[in-house]
């Protein structure tokens, strides 16, 4: 097989590996799957193991286990049989990995998704709320409860105009 | 003794965001509204999870070199993150006293929190910018992401209860007599700290932030006086012992219970 071939072939493999990985979820946002999510950085052989390498979205985050779990008897039932996941911490994991079709699918699941993350990520205290679009009746009229919310992920805020509270995926 | 002394640090930072994270899931439940119990019980995970990381690195560099077990006796196997929380005593653990000290009111707690926060902000900042080893500097990075919004949380909290009422004036005061002379052996390193840090840098950065702060929460900034110190190399206060009671007490007495 020449070089080129090889490289297609692998790439290939690769790219199976990752429709596969769009089937795990992450267990608190049961919409995103863990490509949706950017936490899996690098899919690698090492002869005939296959390495998947993933970085926690926050240090603390209590799915990190079971979405390693999740992956490993996903492709176990795909027929692959040496499989080790890693975990790395950096560079660390952003907001900014999420894909544009994970922040859609938050949207219509009814959590607002993060912002570019210029926009806040300071220590200024007491700043202004950001800008943050209800996810149910789509107005820019709202306003944080909390910065800290259901998980460590999350914000909470509550639109002024349709009064329903909902989850902010915040800027990280 | 180098890797010793590289492991010990790394046991005291673990230890610094365990006994913490401890004391501020104390709160669970019984915050004084629900945003405020979910924010301290969400820097409580950070705090945890940030434990986890210096836990699963000091193991993995304890089980390199087969260091002598933690508590000096077989503790069986390898060495790993939950043996390093659950099974050492409390001699061995080399947490600030400030970290340890009781949660006492919300005033308290907030203050605590923001000296804390504070050190630690800086101190990441010095481990992602400067260490030479580079999981040490990864997870600084991490956590320092996390750390940006407790600093943020904890400094707008003591400026509204600085500068809110009597009452919470008044209690924020009191938190300070309690705490402040813990927060000197944060800057004076114990041998196993010296060659890495600059803890002089961190002090000059840590005491201009505490001293902005306070001026707009209207708050004292006390006279330099004697301070506590101890916890670094394992002479804590009678606090840390309850603490390990309560953390310890179902692997102690069911050894190896899952749940």
């Amino acid at each position: 097989m020449s070089r080129t071939e090889e490289h297609t072939t692998v790439s290939a493999e690769t790219k199976k590996i990752e429709m596969i990985l769009e089937q795990v979820h992450d267990p608190e946002v049961p919409v995103l799957s863990v490509m949706d999510l950017g936490i899996v950085r690098d899919i690698k052989w090492n002869n005939d193991e296959l390495e998947v390498i993933i970085t926690p979205t926050y240090s603390g985050c209590p799915a990190m286990d079971v979405i390693s779990l999740s992956i490993k008897m996903t492709l176990l039932s795909h027929g692959y049989k040496k499989i080790k996941i890693t975990q790395v911490l950096s560079p660390a994991w952003t907001t900014d990995w999420m894909s544009e079709e994970g922040k859609r699918k938050l949207a219509a699941y009814g959590i607002a998704p993060p912002n570019p993350k210029q926009q806040v990520c300071n220590d200024k205290l007491f700043a202004p709320d950001e800008a943050v679009q209800c996810p149910h009746c789509h107005s820019y009229h709202t306003h944080r409860v909390s910065e800290f919310g259901s998980t460590a992920c999350k914000a909470l805020y509550q639109c002024d105009d349709c009064k329903e509270p909902f989850d902010y995926f915040k800027c990280h | 003794m180098k890797q010793d002394s590289f492991i010990y640090y790394t046991l005291h930072l673990a230890d610094n965001a365990l006994i913490l994270g401890h004391r501020n899931s104390e709160w669970c439940g019984h915050g004084p509204v629900l945003e405020q119990d979910i924010a301290i019980t969400n820097i409580s995970l950070d705090l945890i999870g940030q434990a986890r990381n210096f836990y699963q690195y000091a193991a993995k560099l304890m089980n390199k070199q087969n260091a002598p077990s933690p508590n000096g006796k077989e503790v069986g196997g390898e060495f790993t993150e939950d043996k390093l929380a659950y099974l050492r005593d409390v001699r061995e653990f080399k947490n600030c006293l400030l970290a340890e000290q009781p949660n006492g009111d919300w005033a308290q707690t907030i203050l605590r929190q923001f000296f804390f926060s504070t050190y630690q902000f800086y101190l990441y900042r010095q481990l992602q910018e400067s260490h030479p080893d580079e999981q040490l500097a990864a997870i600084a990075a991490k956590s320092l992401k996390e750390v940006t919004y407790h600093l943020r949380w904890s400094s707008e909290w003591v400026i509204r209860l600085g500068d809110g009422t009597e009452e919470s004036r008044k209690r924020m005061l009191n938190a300070l007599e309690n705490l402040w002379p813990y927060t000197g052996e944060l800057f004076v390193p114990a041998a196993y700290e010296t060659d890495r840090m600059d803890l002089k840098n961190i002090k000059e950065q840590w005491a201009q932030k505490v001293k902005d702060i306070f001026s707009e929460a209207t708050l004292p900034y006390p006279a330099e006086g004697w301070m506590h110190t101890g916890g670094k190399t394992g002479m804590h206060t009678e606090q840390l012992g309850f603490i390990l009671a309560e953390l310890q007490f179902m692997q102690r007495a069911y050894p190896n219970s899952e749940w």
